[in-house]
């Protein structure tokens, strides 16, 4: 399970490196929100699983101090909602430092928290707020999809010497797959083709990946042959894979569940539009979230964000099949 | 009483914070130093007594008026002086500027251009000490401006429920800004916050090199004992506007005259004039060898070269 195996990526590196700790609200004696530190607390002990309190701005710094200062944080904030109440120690600080410093400080700090709908948790519980730190040069941006990247990416994210944001999705956790007995890890910046196809390219991460397989597998039996790829990090971005992949099939659709202005598929079809113009046969299609809080009501929840006949239309309209 | 050799560490201090900020405001007026430039005149005496009472693998937090942070900690004049003129030799390479000189051989973590940002910064280092089980203590410099940041209350109280081995080192320099600190909070003795929070705290005399070292000592002692956190306000105030360009217009002037009275600089002479037993002509041969220090570390800046733009670009497109 997706919740398991970022407890098995932090448990193993909390064992490899004893500077790796774990800091964040709830996470020790409750084991998080979602269950992904339980048992860290009895095994290593409350100086390096600590309860905070509800001070997110300073405890996030403090996380930025202690990697400065030679460790390695795991700074957890519930809710990525609530990441704009870290956004200075974030942006100013963490993103900045090495940088600022000329290349002589560095701030190997992950911070862990989580985003999406789904749950009718309503607008400040509900959001997908990659797009704010994919804009921040100094920063990487991680979101796996599966139990398996989000073990080896956490791993890699941990050992990484800048800071890195690990944002998970909140319907993932229960996700089943197979993650493998051995010790692996996952570069960053390598996507990954959940499905290989022909026809069309469809790019999507996170808690859209699911969605657009299934898509995916309703176009097929419309002998439509879809391509998913998942880039796994936006940042850094696998762009070659994505661009390999529409010279390939020559029309792309872009899935993101975050809101449709200002987000990171705009930015990629930017890329693809001036670097593969000429092998495109359509429009980019974006299917993405509307330019909306997220309602607490189930039905208007669903209409906010992308649903599998969203991407269908989407994908059909790219091959003028409408 | 203190060894002569003592005071006279502290004076050059002193001095050559007095003699940096000087020159520096120099350089701004002939257009050399451009963007943000914060000056320490006034306030030499609080990092010079703080940094005296600090071990080598002790850590600093600094601010945005942080050079005076930086020499008490032991940084080099050069370098210095080619950070604040953007030039390849500074200490950040030129890319932090006066705002953001951070020294991490010195265990300076850095200035920061973010009012308040560094206060959890230097908490989170002491939590990594307490981590690893060091006896190392950080000394986190922040101002009454700060103090009114939400980060400044989250941070003590976090120090305060892990014991961590933090000083914070509130410099009361009674301006945020342009903003006075007894119009931008009822109880001006700020030291009291720290005491609601079950935090050793106290106030002192800002501008006694002494005195900071002393009350320091005492908060570093606590610290490496385990009982940390310290609050110490310092009272000082600015000798000038927040700014080099900022005239302070909003200053009284008896205010300023009666701190410019008791000039930080002036008292550390004196300590060395006196109980130093240091004659007048030992003391000027000390500043003027500190006045070529300083020269020399000019010579240094402006010979530095503008930091390499193709090293900029193969950076920024990684």
């Amino acid at each position: 399970m997706y919740r398991e195996a970022l407890n098995e990526a932090l448990r193993e590196e909390m064992v490899r490196d004893a500077s790796v700790f774990l800091i964040g609200g709830g996470i020790a004696q409750r084991g998080g929100s979602y269950k992904v530190t339980v048992g860290l607390l009895d095994q290593f002990g409350p100086q390096r699983v600590l309860d905070a309190p509800i001070s997110e701005s300073s405890f996030t710094g403090m996380g930025v101090g202690a990697a400065i200062t030679g460790m390695r944080p795991v700074v957890e904030i519930l809710f990525v909602d609530f990441t704009s109440l870290i956004i200075d120690q974030i942006v100013n600080q963490a993103a900045k430092y090495r940088f600022m410093s000329g290349g002589k400080g560095r701030v190997p700090l992950v911070l862990r928290t989580q985003g999406g709908s789904g749950g009718s948790l309503a607008a400040q519980h509900s959001q997908s707020l990659e797009a704010w730190f994919y804009h921040v040069p100094g920063l990487k941006l991680v979101m796996p999809a599966t139990p398996y990247d989000a073990k080896g990416l956490l791993k890699t994210a941990i050992r990484d010497d800048d800071p890195v944001i690990f944002l998970e999705h909140k319907l993932l956790y229960m996700e089943k797959g197979p993650v493998p007995e051995q010790e692996y890890t996952i570069d960053f910046g390598v996507g990954t083709i959940r499905r290989p196809g022909k026809d069309v390219t469809l790019v999507a991460w996170s808690g859209m990946v699911g969605r657009t397989l299934a898509a995916a597998a309703k176009l097929a039996e419309q002998g439509i042959d879809a391509e998913v790829i998942d880039p796994r990090t936006l940042v850094p971005l696998d762009k070659e894979m994505i661009l390999a992949s529409v010279r390939k099939t020559e029309r792309l659709v872009i899935v993101q569940e975050a809101v449709r202005r200002g987000g990171v598929a705009s930015d990629i079809a930017s890329v693809v539009q001036q670097e593969a113009f000429d092998y495109l046969d359509a429009p980019i299609e974006i299917v993405a979230g509307k330019n909306t809080p997220i309602p607490f009501n189930g039905h208007l929840e669903r209409v906010a964000v992308p649903q599998e006949a969203d991407i269908i239309a989407a994908a059909k309209r790219c091959l003028y099949l409408t | 009483m203190y060894a002569p050799s003592f005071l006279e560490r502290l004076y050059r201090t002193l001095y050559t914070i007095r003699v940096f900020e000087t020159q520096c405001i120099k350089l701004y007026r002939q257009g050399l130093i451009v963007g943000y430039f914060h000056p320490y005149l006034g306030e030499e005496a609080i990092a010079t007594g703080v940094c005296a009472a600090l071990r080598d693998d002790d850590y600093i937090v600094s601010t945005h008026r942080g050079h005076g942070h930086c020499i008490a900690r032991g940084g080099e004049l050069p370098k210095m002086v080619a950070e604040v003129l953007g030039r390849a030799d500074g200490y950040c390479c030129g890319r932090g500027g006066s705002m953001h000189i951070a020294d991490v051989t010195r265990g300076n973590i850095g200035a920061n251009g973010i009012v308040g940002g560094g206060i959890p910064i230097g908490t989170g280092a002491a939590l990594g000490i307490r981590i690893r089980g060091g006896n190392q203590v950080v000394a986190v410099f922040f101002s009454d401006g700060a103090a009114n940041n939400g980060v400044f209350p989250e941070s003590l109280n976090m120090a305060a429920i892990w014991d961590l081995p933090v000083v914070f080192v509130l410099e009361n320099n009674q301006y945020a800004v342009a903003s006075a600190v007894e119009e931008m909070t009822r109880e001006t003795d700020l030291y009291k916050r720290g005491l609601a929070y079950g935090v050793p705290s106290s106030t002192v005399d800002g501008n006694d090199v002494l005195a900071v070292y002393e009350k320091m000592q005492e908060a570093v002692t606590t610290c490496r004992q385990g009982k940390g956190p310290v609050l110490i306000e310092a009272k000082t105030y600015r000798h000038g506007g927040h700014h080099v360009n900022d005239p302070g217009l909003y200053m009284p002037k008896e205010r300023l005259e009666y701190y410019k009275a008791r000039d930080p600089v002036g008292i550390g002479r004196r300590y060395l004039l006196e109980q130093g037993k240091l004659s007048e002509q030992a003391i000027e041969a000390i500043e003027r060898e500190i006045d070529g220090q300083m020269d020399e570390a000019i010579q240094f800046g402006t010979n530095s070269p503008h930091p390499s733009v193709e090293a900029f670009l193969a950076e920024v497109q990684r």
